[in-house]
């Protein structure tokens, strides 16, 4: 099974590895660079991208505003076109209302598509628990799954792993999960994705409950649309006898029209194309043609929470197409694992500390995990600002305040190691209103400026140890100004 | 036209160099420029750290000192944008903490007549030529800043294409972060390094003597990790070379 | 108290600062992007559709009514199949000049035979021209949707000019979202591998597509 993010340490300790772990930092530049060309291109081909990008923000918009209405509508659409909604909470009752509905058909194996709501709460841990086995269909869970490895990327989890290393993990791995390898399997990708294919189909084949998450529910409508590539979303949508599919609630949109704006954003934004190779649509079950029995448990885990907070809501928007993720120069030197979360990158240091809040140690640091250059913002085709969250999140870290957990209001305390840096941003303000006390201050600082150090001591080294200080002029801006009346006195 | 020079709490005590270099060119260019004594901090670092009410007081006193004023000019990127784009945002968010609009109102004013200085130049001079001679080989890092939050576009880029001697070669990844980011820099000084050595290995590839910007802050950013690891580059500001003239060259 | 009432009320609480807002949905959004891009006549949408299908790796060939059945059976033939799945309201006419092996769509077909069938042959409701995608919509000439996934072959016959529209939005209202739907955009791929395109998963990894003029192209396949 895959590994877990509990106890992970705060991000900077956790991105340092990365950093310095060259193998890591070539393939995550070699894989977002590729996607980062080919995405602006897929962009500029259509001449209305701002418009579709203001509508796909507005509808998402909409939907928050008025979830318990549509949430209501999608129940009663889903239950007339024949199927069954149930409602999970937390990831606890999600996972229990999955085992049961696993256990009720009798079997004790699940075929899964990619789905980030289901790795968000531990699904196929959970499954493994209760003596059901959960196989990852989708290329880059499936190597994740058999390297017992946790997801690096919304979109490719196995993005921090490079052709070679794949190889490695299949020839080793696939034997213990089914059918083996290929002998003599070599690196390359069609030959990778052919080993995929062959050791996958007999799962497909025999397959009887299959699991999924959407990337969209019509409320109007009762539809389902599950995005994908490769055909094994498909294939564990249409094959099995049973379908669960376990959905975020703000995958909501009202009406099947709005389905035209996200089917030109989502491709474009994700793989970089016009349009991904397969996209499945169903509503309910349907006579004689794919599963006849189908499940939605719809997911709250923290989502209400999300919504609760006025600014850090937009987050909700996020249609997890991961084009943040692909311009981020933190993700890309850190790497996905840094983030703690099955949601890294910039959405996901958004998202995690607002799901999960802010009490350990990794999600207090993730609103810090960003130099807020503003690229994520300016990529996201629901528009979610991203910077303004981010720095939102810090007042909560350093401020605390009341927040929604839970569905109940609790006041949180400033976080504990943030004392110093407090009581520095208060004598700074108190200096910086007093421009007398930033003049004697300058002036120290002038005066001593021979003795400063080529390094710092203490926190300071964070900046020295690898970058030189600027040397400190001999007099300040302010003081040459009124020396020379604004250089008009200038003594050549 | 009454014009004042916001320069920075940072340019002011680390780099009046530059200060300098903004009050020559405005000059030269016919600008009589005010420095009001009584300027700190706009608040950014607080702000952006976490703390918006201790920015609060900060953005109130940059109001007053500024408020006279039919122009204020930045030669910051990321100051300009404090007040540009954040000062709205700080209005907007004391009145969804119940306190009324006296936030939004103290600070409405200076919003729009803050410029930045090549949005100055452009814009509200109408110059790109500003008669600067600097011989020296040059490429832009376009700061995140002044890209994104205030739209800069190519003014910085025209300003320096009409600049007699200048050779500018274009940055490759100009448009990526270098890395600085205010706290970010300590807070994640190992992730911030790494950008700050990949931005500094692009400059160095471009064959440039020097990498030029709109902020000082990034530059410090960049030249320190220039001059660590040994380059033969300098960061300079951008309206140092600007200031620069035949008559008195920039060092 | 029920999840379902405990999330309902989750939400109504969550939103209690909103100020009230009953923009209708109609109003809400704002529509201004484009029905479709660019101005193109009847001719130039097919002769997109054809580029964008070949730019995503379908096999693109073009035919008339009455060289559909030799189109179609030159391709079987070239593929090397001894048998087809067919939809049990696909057009006989189609398939009137080859002779390979008939296995017709039924309910109680398992994945497994499935498996063992080389190609499929199918009809389609619409194309889109802007995108390079053919949609199925399960009707009687195009089948249950397993019958275009497991076999590794798929031939797609769209009639032109009749059932191609530009863009993804025209596309969506001629779909009924009762009908379950599958967008097929060239053959499966990955990114998966380094963030790099590679054609053929899982699902067919041969997709042709014939565009056939001069038939009506009536999209409920009866």
């Amino acid at each position: 099974m895959s590994g877990t993010f509990i106890g992970m340490p705060a991000f900077p300790q956790a991105a340092r590895a990365s950093v310095h772990d060259a193998t890591l930092r070539g393939n995550l530049r070699h894989a977002t660079h590729t996607i980062r060309g080919k995405r602006e291109q897929a962009v500029a081909e259509v001449a209305d991208w701002a418009e579709l990008r203001e509508a796909g923000k507005r509808i998402k918009d909409h939907v928050l505003r008025h979830l318990d209405r549509y949430l209501v509508q999608l129940e009663e659409s889903v239950t007339a076109a024949g199927g069954v909604v149930h409602w999970a909470a937390d990831a606890e009752e999600a996972n229990r209302i999955v085992a049961r509905l696993v256990k009720e058909t009798g079997e004790r194996e699940v075929v899964k598509v990619k789905s980030m709501a289901t790795q968000e709460i531990g699904l196929n841990e959970a499954l493994q628990a209760e003596g059901i086995r959960a196989y990852e269909t989708d290329l880059a869970e499936l190597i994740v799954q058999l390297g017992r490895d946790r997801p690096s990327h919304i979109l490719v989890p196995a993005i921090h792993r490079n052709r070679g290393e794949i190889r490695d993990i299949f020839t080793r791995e696939m034997g213990e999960w089914g059918r083996p390898a290929p002998e003599g399997l070599t690196d390359s990708p069609a030959e990778l994705a052919e080993a995929a294919r062959l050791h996958l189909r007999e799962k497909f084949l025999r397959a009887k409950v299959g699991i999924s998450g959407a990337n969209f529910m019509v409320a109007e409508t009762g539809t389902l649309v599950v995005v994908e590539s490769e055909g094994n979303g498909r294939m564990c949508l249409t094959l099995p006898e049973t379908l669960i599919s376990v959905v975020g609630i703000e995958k909501t949109v009202p009406s099947w029209r709005d389905l035209e704006v996200f089917l030109q954003t989502l491709p474009r934004s994700s793989t970089a194309e016009r349009m991904n190779p397969y996209t499945s649509m169903w509503t309910g079950t349907r006579d004689e043609d794919g599963p006849r029995a189908f499940h939605l448990v719809l997911l709250d885990n923290g989502r209400t929470d999300t919504l609760a907070d006025e600014v850090g809501r937009q987050a909700l928007r996020c249609i997890r197409c991961s084009a943040c993720l692909n311009v981020c120069p933190v993700y890309e030197r850190a790497g996905g694992h840094a983030y703690g979360s099955v949601y890294p990158g910039p959405i996901g240091a958004i998202l995690s500390p607002q799901l999960r809040g802010t009490r350990s140690e990794i999600d207090a640091s993730l609103p810090y995990a960003s130099s807020l250059c503003g690229a994520c913002y300016e990529v996201c085709p629901v528009a979610i600002d991203i910077p303004e969250v981010l720095v939102h999140l810090r007042e909560r870290v350093v401020e605390g305040g009341p927040v929604i957990r839970e569905g109940n209001k609790v006041v949180l305390r400033p976080a504990k190691g943030h004392a110093a840096e407090r009581a520095a941003m208060r004598a700074a303000r108190w200096a910086l209103t007093r421009p007398g006390a930033l003049r004697t201050a300058q002036r120290l600082a002038s005066r001593t400026r021979r003795l400063r150090p080529r390094t710092l001591p203490g926190p300071g080294r964070a900046w020295s140890g690898t970058r030189d200080l600027p040397p400190v002029p001999p007099e300040p801006f302010r003081d040459w100004w009124q020396r020379t009346r604004g250089g008009k006195d200038e003594a050549k | 036209m009454r014009v004042a020079l916001f320069l920075t709490c940072v340019n002011d005590t680390l780099c009046p160099d530059t200060g300098r270099a903004v009050v020559k060119l405005l000059t030269r260019l016919g600008v009589d420029v005010d420095f009001p004594m009584d300027q700190t901090c706009c608040g950014q670092a607080h702000y952006n750290t976490g703390y918006r009410h201790e920015a609060e007081p900060l953005a109130e006193h940059f109001a007053k000192v500024f408020g006279e004023y039919e122009a204020i000019v930045t030669p910051s990127g990321s100051c300009g944008a404090m007040v540009r784009e954040l000062y709205p945002r700080m209005g907007e968010r004391a009145r969804a903490e119940g306190r009324g609009d006296s936030l939004a109102v103290t600070l409405a004013p200076v919003v729009p007549r803050t410029y930045e200085l090549t949005e100055f130049l452009v814009d509200v001079l109408g110059v790109t030529d500003v008669g600067a001679y600097y011989p020296h080989k040059v490429t832009y890092h376009p700061t995140c800043h002044g890209l994104r939050s205030l739209g800069l576009g190519d003014r910085p880029r025209r300003l320096l294409q009409a600049v007699a001697g200048l050779e500018l070669v274009e940055l490759p990844g100009a448009e990526e972060c270098c890395g600085f980011g205010g706290t970010f820099a300590v807070k994640n000084s190992d992730v911030s390094a790494a950008m700050g050595a990949d931005k500094v290995r692009s400059a160095e590839s471009t064959g440039a003597q020097v990498l030029c910007a709109a902020d000082n802050s990034c530059l410090m950013h960049i030249g320190g990790t220039m001059s660590r690891v040994g380059t033969g580059m300098r960061a300079v500001h951008l309206a140092e070379i600007l200031a620069s003239t035949r008559e008195e060259p920039a060092a | 108290m029920s999840s379902r009432e405990r999330i309902l009320g989750r939400v109504r609480r969550a939103l209690a600062d909103v100020p009230g807002d009953d923009t209708p949905y109609e109003q809400a959004v704002p529509r201004g992007y484009l029905r479709e891009h660019g101005e193109r006549s009847t001719e130039e949408t097919v002769e997109l559709l054809a580029e964008n299908l070949a730019d995503y790796r379908a096999l693109v060939h073009r035919t008339d009514a009455g060289g559909l059945a030799g189109t179609v059976a030159a391709l079987l033939h070239r593929r090397g199949a001894t048998s087809v799945v067919v939809p049990p309201g696909l057009d006989e006419s189609w398939l009137a000049e080859t002779d390979v092996r008939r296995v017709v769509d039924r309910a109680e077909q398992t994945p497994g035979e499935l498996d063992r069938v080389d190609s499929v042959v199918t009809a389609c409701a619409v194309a889109v021209a802007e995108t390079g995608t053919i949609v199925l919509d399960g009707s009687p000439d195009q089948g249950r949707r397993r019958i275009t996934l497991i076999p590794d072959h798929h031939i797609c016959v769209v009639r032109v000019p009749g059932q191609v529209v530009s863009s993804v939005p025209q596309a969506l209202e001629r779909l009924d979202p009762v009908r379950p739907l599958t967008w097929i955009s060239g053959p499966s791929a990955t990114s998966d591998i380094e963030l790099d395109r590679v054609e053929g998963v899982h699902g067919p990894r041969t997709l042709e597509v014939v565009l056939v003029t001069g038939l009506p192209s009536g999209t409920d396949g009866s």
